[in-house]
């Protein structure tokens, strides 16, 4: 695919992260191999979910047709392997994040859900009426609504840290807003709507200093970037397996021993119990506190295994190679006369939000879609963002491990396309 | 294999880039709101409601090619048009944007409007031709909710 306009080379090897093949990568991601109205498909819609590795699916696979069991009860065969199989994906998702103990990590359905068990645990026992809940203008909605809700019923006020026009946090009025009040604090890894990489070891240490605990969301950090909850010192930090190469309907909350110990428990039922009479329940020990009910079994068990690829394709290797991608693609983007980056921060990962002057996001996606092209418009679940920058929507590229130069050059050419139609 | 030609004919481009009667309505009696969250696609439909027909009919909003064309044309389409007529036009394109139209040979056509007809090759796009229309209707049953597309 040439470019017509642009002078950037996209020499397969010559920008290659040493030792990463992309195409042997791909080759691992069947779904890649198909075409959309006769095109090849360019999927560039990460942030929203991102496509399944050969590796995931084979532990998906296997675990019905050979293990399959409910797990923590069954004396016999069957449920012991499955339940050393989901025990050891909680021990790779415990080293992956860098946690001390693999006690602290709670499977969840996802983000959102690992949010709503904090609020509604930890933030009703701790915020009380006329205290304050702080978060970022960046927010998803996951990050926003479970506060508000606790706002609502506490009598507590969200407090929101700015940003500015490039997309990035304006410490100085983050700082200025750290006081007493603020009873717990939420704030993303990177932002889903910009790319904006937060500097969040350095908002922790800032909380932290006024005695304020943080949840870091990372839903959008985990598939791109190397996750220390121990260097940044993170109280809670919440992870989706879809967004990094796993199953959907799984995800795990980090949170520290002490914190979690100190918390009741989010939903009553079975396997988060001791014993249980009528007359009183003694709950279970960490992390199975927090799981009551069977849970998504294969599922943590594709976490896992996603866990297992990305590391062994290498998290710096992934990193390095993302990011000569965003390079690539914000130089070959910003070519484009009429069209406008939305997130210009310094700091950013894998997203390419954009704005293109007379056409509106939804035409775009469509025109792109027949192109074989696959990316996000809207608001992108992040409302507050859109208004921040006065825009409806946008059109968002996000990039994964197996993007390619080639790739964002049909991004390019699908874009000048749809300027053709809207001349 | 479809053609993005199909959907984005001239005259829908044409009318999304100036689109007719956009402009709020002086002595307008009835008003309604539309909105797609979907998209963000925000319509105000303004209507002179008199005598059993509509006199003039007028909007304003922000929206997609899409929709917006969708609205322009169906404004032209409306005026004149008693409520019995204007929601039984409301039916005939809403067949036509789903793929059922015409029901019946006897149907009567619906003219410019049917350059909307490809929009049944993408569901996720029915929601964006139908915003004005749903709108439209909202204001002549005089409900004044603001009707939302989820």
């Amino acid at each position: 695919m040439t470019t017509p306009g642009t002078v950037l080379s996209h020499t397969a090897g010559e920008h290659a992260a040493p030792g990463f093949d992309v195409r042997r990568v791909r080759d691992d991601f069947p779904i890649l191999r198909q075409k959309i109205h006769g095109k090849p498909l360019v999927y560039l819609d990460n942030a929203a979910t991102s496509q399944k590795p050969l590796a995931v699916l084979d532990a998906l696979h296997h675990f019905y047709t050979s293990d399959c069991s409910n797990i923590h009860r069954g004396v016999h065969l069957l449920s012991e392997r499955a339940t050393n199989a989901y025990e050891a994906a909680r021990v790779k998702i415990q080293r992956f994040l860098n946690a001390a103990d693999s006690r602290e990590i709670i499977f969840v359905k996802g983000t959102t859900d690992a949010i709503n068990l904090v609020a509604h645990t930890f933030g009703r026992q701790r915020v009380q009426a006329g205290d304050e809940i702080l978060l970022t203008a960046m927010e998803h909605h996951s990050n926003i609504v479970p506060w508000q809700l606790l706002g609502e019923e506490k009598g507590a006020q969200l407090r929101v840290a700015p940003m500015n026009e490039a997309g990035e946090l304006r410490m100085e009025e983050f700082e200025k807003l750290l006081s007493p009040r603020v009873k717990i604090a939420a704030i993303s890894h990177v932002s889903n709507a910009l790319g904006t990489v937060n500097p969040v070891k350095k908002m922790i240490a800032l909380c932290h200093s006024h005695g304020i605990p943080v949840l870091i969301d990372g839903a959008q950090a985990a598939p791109h970037l190397k996750i220390d909850v121990g260097d940044l010192d993170a109280d809670f930090y919440a992870i989706s397996a879809h967004k990094m190469y796993g199953p959907t309907g799984i995800g795990a909350l980090y949170g520290k021993t002490a914190l979690l110990d100190s918390m009741p428990p989010y939903q009553g039922g079975g396997d988060m119990i001791r014993s249980v009479t009528f007359e009183k329940t003694e709950f279970n020990v960490l992390p199975y506190k927090f799981e009551a009910g069977t849970p998504h079994i294969a599922g943590g068990i594709g976490m896992g295994a996603a866990v297992d690829y990305m590391e062994q394709v290498g998290m710096e290797r992934i990193a390095t190679h993302e990011h000569r991608l965003l390079e690539y693609g914000t130089e070959l983007l910003s070519s484009i006369s009429g069209l406008r980056l939305v997130g210009t921060a310094r700091e950013k990962a894998s997203v390419l939000s954009f704005v293109l002057e007379g056409v509106h996001p939804h035409d775009v996606g469509t025109i792109l879609d027949l192109e074989g092209i696959a990316v996000r418009t809207g608001h992108h679940c992040a409302q507050p963002v859109m208004d921040r920058f006065g825009i409806p929507a946008t059109t968002r590229a996000s990039l994964a491990l197996y993007n390619t130069r080639e790739e964002l050059d049909t991004l390019a050419a699908g874009i000048r396309k749809v300027k053709e139609v809207f001349n | 294999m479809a053609d993005l030609r199909d959907l984005y004919q001239e005259l829908v481009i044409d009318h999304s880039k100036r689109p007719r009667n956009f402009h709020k309505l002086e002595g307008a009696n009835i008003t309604a709101q539309g909105y797609n969250p979907l998209c963000g696609d925000r319509v105000t439909i303004y209507l002179k409601f008199e005598n059993g027909r509509v006199q003039d009919i007028a909007f304003e909003g922000t929206g997609c090619a899409i929709s917006t064309a969708s609205t322009s044309m169906m404004t032209e389409a409306m005026k004149g048009k008693t409520k019995e007529e204007a929601e039984a036009a409301f039916e005939r394109f809403h067949d036509l944007v789903t793929g059922v139209y015409p029901r019946q040979a006897s149907d009567p056509p619906l003219g410019k409007l049917e350059v909307f007809c490809n929009v049944s090759d993408y569901p996720v796009r029915v929601k964006c031709a139908t915003l004005a229309w749903h709108t439209l209707r909202s204001a002549l049953e005089g409900t004044g909710d603001t009707i939302s597309t989820e």
